[in-house]
């Protein structure tokens, strides 16, 4: 089986939820890489040193500039013709392109693969990750996207792959770029740090959570992390958001502090290495899942563990 | 211009989903249902575009059950205007939803569908950007903001690293992200008035489109349990368990 992956970048370098995409189409075939964007000379060669790629095909067009899917997916369709599967991080973009692309193939997309059980078998969280279903594709060709924190990353050196130009595509004109507001940080990534520092509703403001959480963050090198709890009461931006419907981590060590534990940010960081919980309610559900539960006034817990880590 | 809005019946958000012991789904025999409350900021946000002149009318659509009226009656009271209840017996994937959503903008000619980015049961995060596809219209999805300026509206959608603005050329597929607003509660008044307002009831056949899956479910099973670890008494105990792990400045 001959695989397409969509390699997310940032116009200089290929993002880690990609490499763990690179890791599963490589259990169903070959690999091809598809970067596309504009002036991305250097992904395009960074992308073929990744550990197992094949081809790496280049679309450098402004067109793809910004990851429209009016513009994208029918690249992506055009290069299906001589690819199996088209696999996709399961990213804010690569779920906003795969549909797109899966429709315009006649092709059911299976959206967040946990694992992959047979040539077009999977397993995928459904109702928030409260259960797990098994299933299998009928359809001709498959199209996927990949939960990055189920897969190991692909190395990033140690590959050899062709890489290939792509003129096909241009402007739908249907869609234009107008802004963007990234937050720009020192930290880690959320969805690759090895250490997440989130808070909740019980801190009680901004003021608090960057008085009590983000010490302990900066002296772990962490990354920061909230619950939609804490999201919505503005303590924190969205983009800071663990669950269900924010960012799904995986760190080595997850802080939980002054979160209760809903049903929502525990399925997005349940699969971490070791949990640690920090609250004061000690029948919080938060509890049932941390490895390690200190039930205490987290206003003056937190700051002691920091003076003292 | 019109807005379309489907709206999806499925096990409330607060039910704790339960695996059938014979491995074939999650059970939702007497268990309470209600909108996915994606949809819901689909409605309102429909709504909002009305009560500011943008839209003359909107029109909710639902493809599932003969129950699933009820779900279009509560859009209808919140303040769609009329309803569309495509009946079926048959779990729908998105692509076939998505099939049908085009038959229906193909006869109802919409400005602007909003859709739920996943609906809370299968978590897809597909049909919106399916019709999309299937229409040829842009799509702006995980939307916060939403504003319509002439024959083009502005989508600000919520990405991994913050947030993005698109522009759309008029037609176009919105989905919503959670914070695009909060839906309001229908009254009592409204509730009542809602049942007078037109419901359609029409088959996947009357759209030309096959419902049949394209993806087999072999089995769901519960996830892997995570198991309770120790409490510590102090902060000094944790510091040392965390020392043990190599976790320190």
């Amino acid at each position: 089986m001959k695989t397409l992956v969509w390699v997310e970048h940032d116009g200089s370098a290929v993002k880690d939820a990609t490499l763990a995409a690179v890791t599963a189409a490589s259990k169903l075939g070959e690999v091809h890489l598809l970067v596309a964007g504009s002036g991305v000379d250097g992904v395009a060669k960074a992308a073929a040193e990744i550990a197992g790629v094949g081809k790496v095909h280049v679309a450098d067009n402004a067109a793809f500039g910004h990851n429209l899917p009016e513009n994208v997916a029918p690249l992506v369709a055009e290069l299906m013709a001589s690819h199996d599967a088209f696999v996709a991080p399961a990213t804010t973009t690569g779920k906003n392109i795969a549909p797109r692309v899966a429709a315009l193939l006649d092709v059911m997309q299976i959206s967040e693969i946990l694992s992959v059980e047979g040539p077009k078998t999977f397993t995928r969280p459904i109702y928030a990750g409260n259960a797990i279903a098994t299933v299998e594709s009928s359809d001709a060709k498959l199209v996927l996207t990949v939960r990055g924190t189920a897969f190991e990353k692909a190395a990033t050196s140690g590959g050899s792959g062709t890489v290939e130009a792509v003129s096909a595509g241009g402007d739908t004109g249907i869609s234009s770029f107008v802004g963007a507001e990234i937050a720009k940080s020192e930290r880690p990534e959320l969805t690759s740090a090895k250490i997440i520092v989130s808070g909740g509703r019980a801190l009680g403001s901004s003021e608090k959570y960057e008085e009590v959480i983000v010490p302990l963050a900066d002296k772990l090198g962490a990354a920061l992390g909230a619950s939609r709890a804490a999201v919505d009461a503005g303590y924190v931006p969205n983009d800071y958001q663990v669950g269900q419907t924010g960012k799904i981590v995986a760190p080595q060590v997850y802080f939980a502090i002054g979160i209760s534990g809903a049903i929502q940010h525990l399925a997005g960081m349940k699969d971490s290495k070791t949990i640690v919980a920090i609250n004061k309610d000690e029948d919080a559900p938060i509890f049932q899942v941390a490895d390690f539960g200190l039930v205490a006034d987290l206003f003056s817990a937190v700051p002691e563990l920091t003076s003292r880590i | 211009m019109k807005i379309l809005v489907p709206v999806k019946r499925v096990l409330d958000y607060n039910v704790k989903p339960r695996v059938k012991s014979d491995g074939t789904g999650v059970d939702l025999a007497n268990v309470k249902m209600s909108m996915n409350p994606f949809d819901e900021i689909g409605v309102e946000e429909a709504i909002r575009l009305k009560e500011k002149g943008i839209a003359t009318e909107i029109i909710a659509v639902s493809v599932g059950p003969a129950k699933a009226q009820e779900t279009l009656r509560t859009a209808l009271a919140m303040g769609a205007d009329r309803a569309i209840l495509v009946q079926t017996d048959d779990a729908v994937e998105p692509l076939a939803l998505a099939k049908i959503f085009k038959a229906i903008a193909d006869a109802e000619q919409p400005g602007l569908v909003i859709l739920g980015k996943q609906a809370i049961d299968d978590d897809n995060n597909q049909t919106g950007q399916m019709l999309a596809a299937l229409t040829g219209w842009a799509q702006g999805t995980f939307a916060s903001a939403v504003n319509v300026d002439g024959d083009s509206v502005n989508v600000t959608r919520e990405v991994d690293g913050g947030l993005e603005t698109v522009k759309l050329k008029l037609p176009a597929i919105v989905t919503t992200d959670l914070r695009l607003n909060e839906p309001r509660y229908a009254s009592l008044p409204n509730i009542m008035k809602a049942k007078s307002k037109p419901l359609d009831t029409k088959s996947p056949a009357d759209y030309g489109v096959d419902t049949a899956p394209r993806v087999k479910t072999v089995k769901v099973s519960e996830p892997p349990v995570r198991s309770a670890g120790v409490k510590v008494a102090d902060v000094d105990e944790l510091v040392a368990k965390l020392k043990a792990l190599g976790v320190h400045s």
